[in-house]
């Protein structure tokens, strides 16, 4: 029975080459290069996805392995006649800049929205337990696998701080 | 239609805040900005080309020889693979910026640890990757390749020696002096796209997708390279994923696509690994830097001394220009300024953001603080008192000077306090806690640009150039300025770059890309109004548009009566670049907190005032200031290129290992802009501002490291080892 992938909310087969990385199969076989590759070592986050409710660096996988798994790209999050609420917040605060390292801040961040709901702690969480509060240095922390050469962290990190607290910030 | 337009002379006309439209300036969101938070906006590896073929460089082993053989036969047979490139074209170096000719080419000779020497291509990049990492490669090594820029004579760059009074007479006769040596390391640009190009014939047409910043140079460089004429290449550079200077000439991967492409007769696309883009393209010299600065009792500066050593490898013009801004950012009439270049065998060393002033302010400004110290003078203060009316050498004066008001503008932001200069004053737990700033320069550069503007008969216009946008915010301040010119939105605005088929931009580099093609795209503005104003009987200065209509209501539609009016505005900066000494200022201010045991540094809080001319945008002018100011941090904690001593090949040669900051790094920025008018600067009275955000930035960190704790470091970047040994018991 061959292996399938959906992406998106689309099935497909894996590839045969069992060296072809989750973010190659993705950019490459599948021609989704919102997904960025920066790095290829898990280094700077750029091809951030999430896979399985869970966000992962996509260079640091086979494509082999995620038989049955289901993946969401930056392409699966918003387009550009219906951006996310993320996406349309990252071009109000500026964000980014040259922009290649953006898809994978938004589906990181996309992600993190998702783990501060379920109070996932983090190094700058206050304790271990009970309800995160939502501050601009839990933000950074969570964030800080995703790397930004241009310099736009601390827009960025405006962005999700709107998007996480509802502009109650 | 061209219209050119020479600048000999200021021009405080400031016509752009004359015109109505209202578009100028504002804090508008980037225009292309939805394709690139959606991630369709397409970058150079990222066109889908049909039957490309795939390619990997491979590089060099040895520090300094030559490549006896190449054993073609070791991979040719393995899956997938189609050919193994070695031709004598193949570039070994990237080109420096505006360069406009060939780098270094022949693989056959190897000059640094790294270099490429061949180009294996295959069906699939797994297949092509594997191939590079079995080609089986012969040397003969030239032992002994200089590695270490303190153990050669080093070449003195002579046009920026400055030889004027007496120094050491003024140094010995000083109320306050300070002969202090710092070292910084070597920086990568670290941009977050790979090079990578992907190469296409069309019998003897040549296109590219490449990931460059001066389209213009980089098809000259590409011509020359291939040794074919430029009007059979087309390069295209839509969407650039970072440059900071590693991209202003070709590199390795561009004509190594291209000849591979006409070897297998097929397209072929190469990126290079992230290994790759840190040891073969560029890299920041390391320097050591001794500087000298005589005071008179009340801080005047009597004398001036930078001097500074610099590497690179044999025949590399580029030398780091560490002194650019120390030839004018404060007085002293006794002045000793010098730059020393060692020749080594590391990898190329040329542009990284902020040429010169990245390494030479940091350096600079901590002196000054030195200074202050002695003197027992506010920081703020001394440098408010050494302001030079002129250019203290070249008696130029300047366009316009805004380093007081970015001082005192700053330090009321950031609540300045004169009182707290006494370091080890306030401590929580295990933090020291302290305040530091720093002056900033950038030197302002501009360059010959076209672009072409059509108002289209829809009442809508379109501008095209060459020119990139890098993460600059090009596209979006260009429909900025043919908008508010033209009476327009900017979403009737479209903007085409990156394309050698439209007239021939400036480039992004040096931070002249917005001030050189803004003012191309001015002039053919001001043409199209010249002949929108004749059809009604008026002068251009009285034709107000707004809206697409005239002031008396008639639409450009009806004015344009079914046909399109395009210009081409083609910028050329004349005697004003003799004329003036032009730059950016601004001052830095920070807030760190030290720890007494582990000596690690955080930054808790960064302010940086900054004027910079006519700000085109606030929204994009203050993003390039924070990416300034998180460059500043990476100086000033984390950056270093480290190098092995045996035979110079860069180490930490990944993002890993190169530390850049990550959010946790960065905290809350503010940027104060002190708008101004610099008409000797531009016809549009603009200037740069990519760059100035990191000049002396680091000097902030460092100073307030010193008054945290009071260990005063000369090493940057100061890393927990090293304020720790430098701090007090």
């Amino acid at each position: 029975m061959t292996e399938m992938i959906s992406v998106n909310g689309t099935a497909h087969p894996l590839p045969e080459d069992p060296r072809v990385s989750l973010l190659d199969f993705l950019r490459h076989d599948l021609g989704l290069t919102g997904t960025k590759k920066g790095c290829d070592h898990g280094q700077c986050g750029a091809c951030t996805i999430i896979v399985n409710g869970i966000r992962i660096n996509s260079c640091l996988t086979l494509a082999a392995m995620h038989d049955g798994d289901s993946v969401t790209t930056i392409e699966g999050l918003g387009t550009p006649d219906e951006p996310s609420a993320l996406q349309r917040a990252f071009l109000e605060y500026d964000g980014f800049q040259c922009g290649y390292c953006t898809p994978g801040q938004i589906c990181s961040a996309t992600a993190l929205l998702e783990e501060l709901a379920v109070n996932w702690p983090s190094d700058a969480s206050e304790c271990l337990e009970g309800r995160i509060a939502i501050t601009r240095e839990e933000i950074r922390e969570r964030m800080s696998g995703n790397l930004c050469r241009c310099g736009a962290y601390a827009n960025i990190v405006a962005a999700i701080e709107e998007v996480a607290t509802g502009g109650k910030s | 239609m061209t219209v050119h337009f020479k600048q000999n002379e200021p021009d405080n006309s400031n016509r752009l805040d004359g015109m109505k439209q209202g578009v100028l300036g504002k804090p508008l969101p980037r225009i292309e900005g939805l394709a690139k938070v959606t991630g369709t906006a397409p970058y150079a590896a990222e066109y889908p080309i049909d039957d490309c073929a795939e390619g990997v460089l491979v590089t060099a082993t040895i520090t300094r020889g030559e490549v006896t053989s190449i054993d073609r036969t070791s991979v040719l047979s393995m899956p997938g693979v189609i050919a193994v490139v070695d031709d004598e074209k193949l570039c070994t170096r990237a080109a420096q910026g505006t360069a406009n000719e060939a780098p270094m080419q022949g693989p056959g000779q190897v000059c640094y640890w790294g270099q490429p020497i061949a180009l294996v291509v295959a069906e699939s990049f797994e297949q092509a990757r594997d191939a590079a990492k079995h080609l089986s490669v012969e040397y003969r090594e030239d032992e002994g390749a200089p590695v270490d820029p303190d153990a050669v004579e080093p070449e003195e760059q002579e046009d920026e020696t400055v030889h004027q009074g007496d120094l050491a007479h003024a140094m010995a006769e000083a109320a306050h002096s300070v002969d202090v040596t710092y070292t910084t390391k070597g920086h990568a640009s670290a941009a977050m796209e790979p090079h990578a190009a992907i190469a296409e014939w069309d019998g003897d047409k040549l296109t590219v997708h490449a990931s460059l910043q001066m389209l213009n140079y980089n098809i000259s460089e590409l011509a020359d390279a291939l040794d074919i004429e430029e009007e059979n290449i087309r390069l295209i550079s839509r969407f650039v994923g970072g440059g900071f200077g590693s991209k202003l000439g070709i590199s390795e991967e561009v004509v190594a696509a291209a000849l591979a492409a006409k070897q297998v007769g097929r397209p072929v696309r190469v990126v290079q690994s992230r290994q790759q883009v840190f040891q073969t393209v560029m890299r920041r010299s390391e320097t050591t830097q001794r500087l000298r600065l005589a005071a008179d009792s009340d801080g005047t500066l009597t004398g001036f001394g930078h001097e500074a050593l610099v590497s690179n490898l044999p025949g590399e013009t580029f030398a780091e220009p560490v002194l650019q801004s120390s030839h004018f950012m404060y007085g002293g009439e006794n002045r000793e300024l010098m730059l020393n270049v060692a020749r080594i065998h590391r990898m190329t060393a040329g542009s990284v953001r902020a040429p010169g002033e990245a390494v030479g302010m940091p350096a600079l400004e901590g002196a000054m603080d030195v200074l202050a110290e002695k003197a027992g003078i506010d920081p703020v203060e001394l440098r408010l008192r050494n302001i030079p009316e002129k250019n203290p050498e070249e008696g130029l004066p300047f366009s316009s000077h805004k380093l007081a008001e970015c001082l005192k503008q700053g330090a009321e932001a950031f609540g300045w306090d004169r009182a707290s200069r006494k370091p080890r004053q306030r401590r929580e737990g295990e933090w020291w806690i302290g305040t530091g700033m720093a002056g900033a320069a950038r030197v302002h550069n501009i360059s010959e640009a076209k672009a072409r503007v059509t108002l289209k008969a829809d009442g809508t216009a379109l501008v095209e150039t060459d020119m990139t946008d890098i993460g600059t915010g090009t596209y979006t301040i260009l429909a900025q300025i043919a908008g508010e010119m033209l009476g327009l939105d900017t979403e009737q605005v479209l903007v085409e770059l990156g394309d050698t088929r439209h007239p021939r931009g400036p480039g992004s580099g040096g931070s002249w890309g917005a001030a050189s093609i803004g003012s191309a795209v001015y002039i053919a503005c001001k043409a199209i109004r010249e002949e929108l104003a004749a059809k009604i009987g008026a002068s251009e200065e009285e034709l107000d548009l707004r809206e697409g209509k005239t002031a008396s209501g008639e639409a450009l539609t009806d004015l344009l009566e079914g046909k399109d009016l395009a210009r081409e505005g083609h910028y050329e900066p004349g005697d004003i670049e003799d004329d003036y000494t032009a730059s950016g200022f601004g001052a830095f201010f920070a807030e760190v907190r030290v720890n007494h045991y582990t000596g690690e540094t955080r930054v808790d809080r960064m302010l940086g005032a900054f004027g910079f001319g006519r700000v085109l945008n606030a929204k994009t002018a203050r993003s390039q200031c924070i990416g300034g100011i998180t460059w500043s941090i990476g100086v000033a904690l984390t950056e270093a290129l480290e190098f092995d001593p045996r035979d110079g090949h860069l180490v930490n040669c990944d993002l890993a290992e190169y530390h850049v900051p990550v959010h946790r790094d960065v905290p809350d920025l503010e940027i104060v802009l002190v708008e101004e008018r610099d008409g000797a600067a531009s016809p549009i009275q603009a200037k740069g501002i990519g760059e100035l955000g990191m000049c002396g930035g680091a000097a902030a960190i460092a100073n307030a490291i010193y008054n945290a704790c009071g260990a005063r470091l000369y090493d940057y970047p100061m890393t927990p080892d090293r304020v720790l040994a430098a701090m007090p018991d």
